[in-house]
């Protein structure tokens, strides 16, 4: 069991990339070094234009490094006769439900990855009805993509990922275009696969409440690593993240307002219950 | 606005025209044509009238869709029936206005002539009514399949032609957004003449051309992110296997259009 968990599914080395005609401008990532483990949740959290969303095309193979490496599995995603390896293992899921949704049905599009992965039809049967019934889309599976809710599309598209059986899911602020509903309906399919399929996730998002949610947090500026860490310590390190334009969680926030005004309070406070309770012992009701 | 637009009007069901391949049901559909051509007596054509309606009986499909596909050829029917009343000469003079007459043979030809243009688009109606646009698409990308040899990317031609019918009701969805924040700032698309009304359409068509194409760039990128590459073997979810109701169904419309001719029907 330990050594799964020190399995790496992902590493770069030195990655750099610039996009083509931009020679003026910075790097869009410049210089990242990062391990991705089995069963890590990452959130990459930065603002925008700081090469979220760039370093995670780089994870995919959807870009080629400029310099540096991306090793996937220990495939590097330059070799281009083994990109197919490479998707297969990094599946990603982006912002827009919409424009991710390929198929005219829900079950015909949980099967894209799978038809293109040239599967016989009686085994990508299998694996759709598998996945659908594992994230709850078996009633769905003949309804247009058009009929369904943001939350669905979202899931449609993590299950026609997960169908391929990958090793990690990058994750491009894919809750940025759906309703609160939506929004935790996708956050929990993907903590909850993240738990019991030791699936490793790379999620990038400017939401601290969902930057909470990970093991781990990476904040990028200009894109370079500038912290990298526990949850706990990153985003109670307001005054980093203030200098980024970040936030803290609600929490967070509210704690260093609190202390400024004299409250005496932890710095370590996080989440909604930690602080209700320093609140409590603070000041006990008389 | 909307509702108007809709492809082939699929009904859904599970009736035995809608579990036929439609790698058999498009021949067999171009078959029956030619046999609507090849038969040229009365008795004959009303048995393939009896015969299509027997057919949507069995597809289950509700007769008020058949009037509703009958609706655009009507004034087709009407003209062409007008054409044979007045300009086709023989038979006993029914009716004569002025230097005009209409006369039996002309009266039985223009029936004759409606009663085939008929049977011919409820025939065809069947085929759109019991199958999906996209295993249409696949099942006339089927006979598309020579043509690879002469270089034509068949296979994704179909492609296309699916993603194309995924994002009609998106864009519909789209346009109608588009159309009220544009009314709700003042637009107006309903008055004056057709070339005002063009013209107010511009502030409608530019974004959604600019939407358009946005989302095809980010599904590329989505596509390409799950495996696919252009001119890649795939396999198929739905595998269309033809069986041996296929066979015969191929069979049977076969040996109708033989038979009008040999019996000269």
């Amino acid at each position: 069991m330990a050594a799964l968990k020190t399995e790496i599914i992902i590493e770069t080395r030195a990655l750099c990339y610039s996009y083509a005609g931009a020679e003026e401008v910075p790097p869009a990532v410049a210089g990242i070094d990062l391990k991705v483990s089995r069963g890590e949740y990452l959130a990459l959290l930065g603002v925008n234009g700081s090469g979220k969303t760039t370093l995670l095309k780089l994870l995919n193979a959807l870009l080629i490094p400029s310099q540096g490496e991306v090793l996937v599995k220990g495939i590097s995603t330059v070799e281009a006769e083994r990109v197919q390896l490479v998707r297969q293992a990094c599946g990603m899921i982006f912002q827009n439900p919409d424009n991710q949704i390929v198929a005219t049905t829900v079950e015909e599009d949980i099967a894209f990855g799978l038809e293109n992965m040239a599967l016989p039809a009686a085994e990508i049967r299998r694996r759709v009805d598998q996945v659908a019934g594992r994230l709850g889309l078996t009633h769905l599976l003949r309804q247009p993509p058009h009929l369904l809710s943001g939350g669905e599309k979202q899931r449609t598209a993590i299950a026609g990922i997960l169908a391929m059986q990958p090793a990690c899911i990058l994750m491009d602020e894919p809750t940025a275009m759906l309703d609160p509903a939506g929004r935790r309906d996708v956050l929990e399919t993907v903590k909850e696969l993240n738990k019991t399929e030791a699936l490793a996730v790379v999620h990038v998002t400017h939401n601290p409440a969902e930057a909470a949610e990970a093991n781990r947090i990476v904040v990028l500026e200009q894109g370079r690593i500038v912290a990298d860490g526990k949850p706990g310590e990153i985003l109670t390190d307001l005054k980093l993240l203030h200098g980024l334009k970040l936030q803290g969680t609600v929490a967070a926030e509210l704690a260093h307002l609190l202390r400024q005004r004299g409250l005496n309070l932890p710095t370590a406070i996080l989440q909604n219950r930690e602080l209700v309770e320093s609140l409590c012992i603070s000041e006990p009701v008389s | 606005m909307s509702g108007g637009i809709s492809l082939g009007h699929y009904l859904p069901g599970n009736s035995f025209f809608h579990q036929l391949n439609p790698r058999i049901k498009v021949p067999s559909l171009v078959i029956i044509l030619a046999t609507l051509f090849a038969v040229t007596s009365f008795p004959a054509l009303l048995t393939m009238i009896v015969l299509v309606f027997l057919m949507f009986r069995l597809a289950r499909v509700p007769f008020r869709y058949l009037l509703k596909g009958l609706r655009p050829i009507l004034y087709i029917a009407l003209f062409a029936l007008f054409i044979f009343l007045f300009f086709t000469k023989g038979g006993v003079v029914l009716f004569r206005l002025g230097p005009l007459t209409v006369e039996s043979a002309g009266l039985w030809q223009g029936l004759f002539v409606i009663t085939r243009l008929v049977t011919l688009v409820l025939f065809s109606l069947l085929l759109t009514l019991t199958t999906t646009p996209l295993s249409l698409t696949h099942g006339l990308g089927y006979f598309l399949k020579p043509l690879g040899r002469i270089g034509l990317p068949t296979e994704e031609v179909v492609m296309i032609m699916a993603i194309a019918m995924r994002f009609i009701p998106t864009l519909i969805e789209e346009s109608q957004r588009l159309m009220r924040a544009q009314v709700s700032r003042g637009a107006d698309f309903e008055s004056g003449s057709i070339f005002r009304k063009a013209k107010n359409l511009v502030p409608l068509i530019v974004p959604l051309f600019v939407s358009a194409f946005r989302r095809a760039d980010e599904l590329a990128m989505a596509m390409e992110a799950r495996g696919y590459r252009l001119g890649a073997k795939r396999t198929r979810l739905h595998e269309d296997v033809i069986t041996a109701t296929d066979w015969a169904v191929l069979l049977v419309v076969l040996v109708m259009l033989a038979a009008s001719f040999y019996f000269k029907l």
